[in-house]
C-alpha cells in the first residue's frame, strides 16, 4: 500500500498567529483516518493547510507531488476533495446545480450525468429535492449534499471537516456508513476531522490526536478507542 | 390621462438607456461585490473606439462587433493589470482605484478625440416607431436590444457551465475554489463581460446624447440608481429598475412644478434612497442574511 | 477569521512599535508643528494662501476619518456639508454682519444638525448603499443651491462674494498670514478634539461599531445613537472647514462644491491612511498639490497623470501614509537594536 499523503513539519499561520507547530503524519492509500482533538487544536487548520487555503510552511506531498505553492483550485483538481466546516453548500442554487458544480472541473459530460445518478442512488433524499434550493434543506441533508458534491469530483482523497456537526447521532451513523462504503467500493482515501471522537473511531482504521497544533498521539483507531487515559485526557469521554 | 401615458412611454424609452447601463453595473457587482465608478467611462471609451473604427471605414455592424471584442479583452486586461493587485486591499482602496481609472479614461479620451460633440449613427434610424410620435425607431431598438441582452444573460447564467461557475464564484468564492473553480479568472471574465455590455450601452446611448468624453456622467448615476432600485443581485431587477427610473424621472419633470432638468437627477436619487431605506436589497434583490 | 487576523497582527505590531513610536512620533510632530508655525514668515502670500487651503482640506479629511475610520461608515458626500458650512459663513458675514470668527461655531452647529439628520436614514444603509446615498447628496447639493427659491440668500448661480477680514488688534500682518494662523489654530483645536473623541468611551464605541456592528450592539452599544452622532460630528467639522474655506477664498458659489470635492476629500483620506489622523495632512497635500504637479507634467493628460499617480500610491502603499509611517518606525527600531 503506497502513501497517498505525507505531511512533514507543517507550520500554519493566521496572520501573525501560528496555529500549527510542526505537524507530521501520513495517510496510506485506501485508508480511513481520523484526526481528533478539542476545539481550537488545529484540526480545521490542518485541512485548510493541505488545500493551501492559509499560509503555511513545511512539506506536503500528495501522491509523491509537492503541493507547495499550488493554488487551492489546482489542489482540488489534483484529486483532493474538501468538505469544509459548515458544508460550504451553495445555498442559493439547487441541489442539482450543487452536484454539477462538484464536477465543474471535469469535462466528460456523459460520465458526469452517470455520477449524478449514482449520487441520487447513494442519497435518495437528494433525488427527491433535486430542484430545491440547497439552503432549504435540513442540516443532515445539506451534509449529504456536501459529501455528494465532493464525490462528484471523483476524488482520490477526501477531507471532511466535522461532518457530524449539528447532526443527530442516527444521521451521523448513516453518513459514516456511506463514507465507509465509498471507501470500500470506490477506493477513496478518507481523512475525517472530528470533535465527536466516538463515532469517528468506529469509522476509521487509524487515528491521530492533535493538541495545540501538534500531533500528540497516534495509533490504530481500536487502540485509541480502548485506551481510557487517552480518551479522558484528549477526547473528553 | 393621455399626457400621463405619453410620459410613461417616453420614460420607458429613455429608461432603456439606464437599463442597459444598469445591466453592466450589476454584471460587475456580481463578479466583484463592488460598484465600478469607472464603468461609464469604460463604456464611453468603447463607444469612441467604435466611432474611430467607423471613421476608418468600417461599417456599423463590423465596428460594433469588433468593439465588443476589444471591450471584452480591454476589460480583462484592466482587471488583471490594475485591480487584481488590489484583491486584498480594503474596499476604500478599490474605490480609489475606480476613481483613478475614471480620471485616466476621461483624460485620454479627451486628448485623443477632444471634447467637441460628435454624431454617432444609429443602426435603427430615427424616424417614428410604427408611425408614433413618442418613440423613435432608435428608442424601440434600444428597448429591444436591452431585452435581448437580458435574455442572453439569463440563458448564459442558467444553462451554461461557465455561467454556473461564475455564479458560484460570486456567491461563495471559497467553496467555488473547493470545486476547482479558478475564482480569480472568473472575476476577470466578469469584468470582460461587463465591459462589453457597457460598450453596447454606450453605443446605444451615443446617438441620443451625442458622443463626447463627459457623456456618461449622469447616465452612470442613473444606472447605479436603477441597479440599486432593482436589486444589485438581479439582472432582471436592473432592467426593470432602469425603466422605472426613466418613467419616474419623466413624470417628475412633467408633473412637479419648478423641477427643471437640473433637479431631475437628485430627485431620482432621492427616490432610490427612500426605496433603500424601506427595502435595502432593492425590489428584486435577495436579502443577505448575516451570519453571526 | 480575517478580523482576528487583522486585529491580532495589529496588536502585535502596535505593542512593539508603541514604545519607540513615542519618540519618533513625538519628534515628527514637533518638527511638523515647528514648520507649520515658521514657514509663513518666509514665503509669499500666495504660498501662504495655498498652505491655508491645505490645512482646511486636512480638517475636512480628518472629519471623514472620524466617520469612516472611526465608525466605519462610508461617505462620498462630504462636499455637501462643506458647502453648507461655507454658505453659512457667507450668508452670516454678508447679510447679518456677523464677525467671521463666530461663523465657525455657527457653521459647526448647523452642519452638526444637518449631518445628524442625514444620519437617521443612513442608519439603514451600509457599504455600497451608503456610498451611493452620500454620493447622491453630494450631487444634489449644487443643484439645491442653485434653486430659485433660495436665490435671495445664496446669490443663485453667481454665488456670494465675501469680504476678507483683517488681522485683529491692528497686528502688522497681511490678511493671508492672519487667516493662516487663524486656520492653524482652528486646525489644532479640532485635531485635539478629534483625538480625545476617539480615545474616549464614545470613540471606542464607534470603533467597536466599525469592526463588528453585531457584536457591538450585543454588548450594549447604542448603534443608532453612535452612528448618527458620528455623522453629526463629522459634518460639523467639515462645515467648519467649509466656513474657513469660504472666508479664505472670499467667495462661495454652487459649482465650487460639486461631487469632485467629495471625491477629493475621500481620496485624501485613502492616501493619508484611513483612521490615522496625522495622515489627513498628507492626504490633503496630495489632493491640493498633486493635480498641479500632474498639470505641469502634461497639460492635456493631467487627469491621466493624476490617475496614474493615484494608482502608484495605492499599489505601493494601500494603507496610505500610515503605512509609510509604520515602515519608518520599523526601520528606526531595527537601527536602534543593532
Amino acid at each position: 500500500m503506497s502513501t497517498m499523503l505525507t505531511i512533514k513539519d507543517l507550520r500554519a499561520y493566521y496572520g501573525q498567529v501560528q496555529a500549527l507547530h510542526g505537524l507530521e503524519f501520513s495517510l496510506n492509500e485506501g485508508s480511513v483516518t481520523t484526526l481528533l482533538g478539542a476545539n481550537g487544536a488545529g484540526k480545521t487548520t490542518t485541512l485548510r493547510a493541505i488545500c493551501n487555503m492559509i499560509r503555511s510552511t513545511g512539506n506536503i506531498e500528495f501522491e509523491g507531488k509537492s503541493l507547495a505553492g499550488v493554488s487551492t483550485e489546482n489542489v482540488v483538481r489534483l484529486g483532493i476533495a474538501h468538505v469544509p466546516q459548515g458544508r460550504g453548500t451553495f445555498t442559493n442554487m439547487t441541489v442539482e446545480e450543487n452536484l454539477q458544480l462538484g464536477a465543474i472541473s471535469r469535462s466528460d459530460k456523459k460520465e458526469i450525468e452517470n455520477d449524478i445518478e449514482q449520487m441520487y442512488g447513494f442519497f435518495p433524499v437528494l433525488k427527491q429535492r433535486y430542484t430545491q434550493q440547497a439552503g432549504t434543506l435540513s442540516g443532515g441533508e445539506q451534509q449529504m449534499l456536501a459529501v455528494a458534491r465532493a464525490l462528484m469530483l471523483r476524488p482520490r482523497l477526501m477531507l471532511l471537516d466535522e461532518p457530524s456537526f449539528g447532526l443527530a447521532p442516527l444521521i451521523v451513523r448513516d453518513l459514516f456508513g456511506i463514507l465507509a462504503r465509498i471507501n470500500r467500493e470506490h477506493k477513496v482515501t478518507i481523512l475525517v476531522v472530528e470533535q465527536n471522537a466516538q463515532l469517528a473511531l468506529e469509522l476509521a482504521e487509524k487515528a491521530y490526536v492533535i493538541e495545540t497544533g501538534r500531533i500528540v498521539m497516534s495509533g490504530s483507531a481500536k487502540e485509541i478507542a480502548n485506551n481510557e487515559d487517552i480518551r479522558k485526557s484528549y477526547l473528553g469521554y | 390621462m393621455e399626457l400621463f401615458t405619453n410620459q410613461v412611454l417616453a420614460g420607458i424609452a429613455t429608461g432603456a438607456i439606464y437599463a442597459c447601463m444598469a445591466l453592466a453595473v450589476v454584471m460587475i457587482y456580481q463578479a466583484i461585490d463592488h460598484l465600478n465608478f469607472a464603468q461609464g467611462e469604460m463604456a464611453m471609451f468603447s463607444t469612441f473606439i467604435a466611432w474611430q473604427l467607423m471613421q476608418w471605414g468600417l461599417g456599423f455592424w463590423p465596428a460594433f462587433l469588433l468593439t465588443l471584442v476589444i471591450s471584452f479583452v480591454g476589460g480583462i486586461v484592466i482587471e488583471r493589470a490594475l485591480f487584481k493587485p488590489l484583491t486584498n486591499a480594503p474596499v476604500l482602496v478599490h474605490v480609489a482605484g475606480f476613481i483613478a481609472l475614471f480620471a485616466i479614461l476621461n483624460s485620454v479620451a479627451g486628448l485623443t478625440w477632444d471634447f467637441t460633440i460628435k454624431q454617432f449613427p444609429s443602426p435603427f434610424g430615427s424616424s417614428g416607431f410604427l408611425g408614433s410620435q413618442l418613440i423613435s425607431t432608435h428608442q424601440a431598438g434600444m428597448i429591444g436590444v436591452t431585452l435581448v441582452l437580458l435574455t442572453l444573460l439569463f440563458f448564459f447564467f442558467r444553462y451554461t457551465r461557465i455561467g454556473l461557475a461564475m455564479r458560484a464564484a460570486a456567491s461563495l468564492p471559497e467553496s467555488a475554489r473547493l470545486v476547482g473553480i479558478n475564482t480569480s479568472w472568473m472575476i476577470a471574465l466578469g469584468w470582460g463581460m461587463a465591459s462589453s455590455i457597457g460598450a453596447i450601452a454606450g453605443m446605444l446611448i451615443a446617438p441620443v446624447v451625442f458622443l463626447e468624453p463627459n457623456m456618461m456622467g449622469g447616465i452612470l448615476l442613473y444606472g447605479f440608481a436603477a441597479a440599486v432600485l432593482g436589486g444589485l443581485t438581479s439582472p432582471f431587477g436592473a432592467v426593470v429598475g432602469g425603466f422605472l427610473v426613466g418613467v419616474f424621472e419623466n413624470l417628475v419633470g412633467t408633473y412637479i412644478p419648478g423641477v427643471g432638468n437640473e433637479l431631475k437627477l437628485p430627485i431620482a436619487l432621492a427616490l432610490i434612497i427612500v426605496v433603500l431605506v424601506i427595502k435595502p436589497s432593492g425590489l428584486f434583490g435577495r436579502a443577505i442574511v448575516q451570519r453571526v | 477569521m480575517s478580523t482576528v487576523q487583522d486585529s491580532v497582527s495589529q496588536t502585535a505590531a502596535g505593542a512593539a512599535a508603541s514604545k519607540k513610536s513615542m519618540t519618533i512620533g513625538t519628534i515628527a510632530t514637533i518638527v511638523v508643528l515647528a514648520l507649520l508655525l515658521i514657514t509663513p514668515l518666509f514665503v509669499k502670500n500666495f504660498i501662504i494662501f495655498q498652505m491655508t487651503m491645505w490645512l482646511i482640506y486636512a480638517i475636512a479629511i480628518l472629519a471623514l476619518n472620524i466617520l469612516t475610520g472611526g465608525s466605519g461608515q462610508f461617505s462620498l458626500g462630504q462636499s455637501a456639508f462643506y458647502a453648507v458650512g461655507a454658505y453659512t459663513a457667507g450668508i452670516m458675514m454678508e447679510y447679518m454682519g456677523v464677525n467671521y470668527a463666530l461663523t465657525l461655531p455657527a457653521a459647526g452647529i448647523i452642519c452638526f444638525l444637518f449631518g445628524f439628520l442625514f444620519g437617521f436614514p443612513a442608519l439603514r444603509l451600509s457599504g455600497v448603499y451608503l456610498a451611493l446615498a452620500t454620493f447622491a447628496l453630494a450631487v444634489a447639493m449644487p443643484q439645491l443651491l442653485k434653486l430659485g427659491v433660495f436665490e435671495h440668500w445664496t446669490g443663485g448661480v453667481q454665488g456670494l462674494v465675501i469680504t476678507k477680514p483683517d488681522a485683529p488688534f491692528g497686528l502688522k500682518m497681511s490678511q493671508d498670514m492672519w487667516l493662516y494662523y487663524f486656520t492653524l489654530f482652528v486646525c489644532l483645536v479640532i485635531y485635539v478634539l478629534a483625538i480625545n473623541l476617539l480615545r474616549s468611551r464614545s470613540g471606542r464605541a464607534l470603533m467597536a461599531i466599525r469592526d463588528n456592528p453585531i457584536a457591538a450592539s450585543a454588548m450594549g452599544v447604542d448603534l443608532p445613537m453612535y452612528k448618527t452622532l458620528a455623522f453629526g460630528v463629522s459634518a460639523a467639522f467639515t462645515g467648519i472647514a467649509g466656513a474657513l474655506g469660504a472666508i479664505v477664498v472670499q467667495f462661495v458659489a454652487p459649482d465650487s462644491f460639486t461631487i469632485q470635492l467629495a471625491i477629493a476629500i475621500f481620496l485624501g483620506m485613502v492616501v493619508g491612511g484611513v483612521g490615522w489622523l496625522p495622515g489627513s495632512l498628507v492626504g490633503s497635500a496630495f489632493i491640493v498639490f498633486v493635480p498641479n504637479v500632474a498639470e505641469s507634467i502634461s497639460k492635456g493628460l493631467s487627469g491621466a497623470v493624476f490617475g496614474v499617480l493615484l494608482f502608484a500610491v495605492i499599489f505601493l502603499v494601500p494603507h496610505g501614509a500610515r503605512q509609510i509611517a509604520y515602515i519608518i518606525e520599523a526601520l528606526f527600531q531595527r537601527k536602534s537594536k543593532s
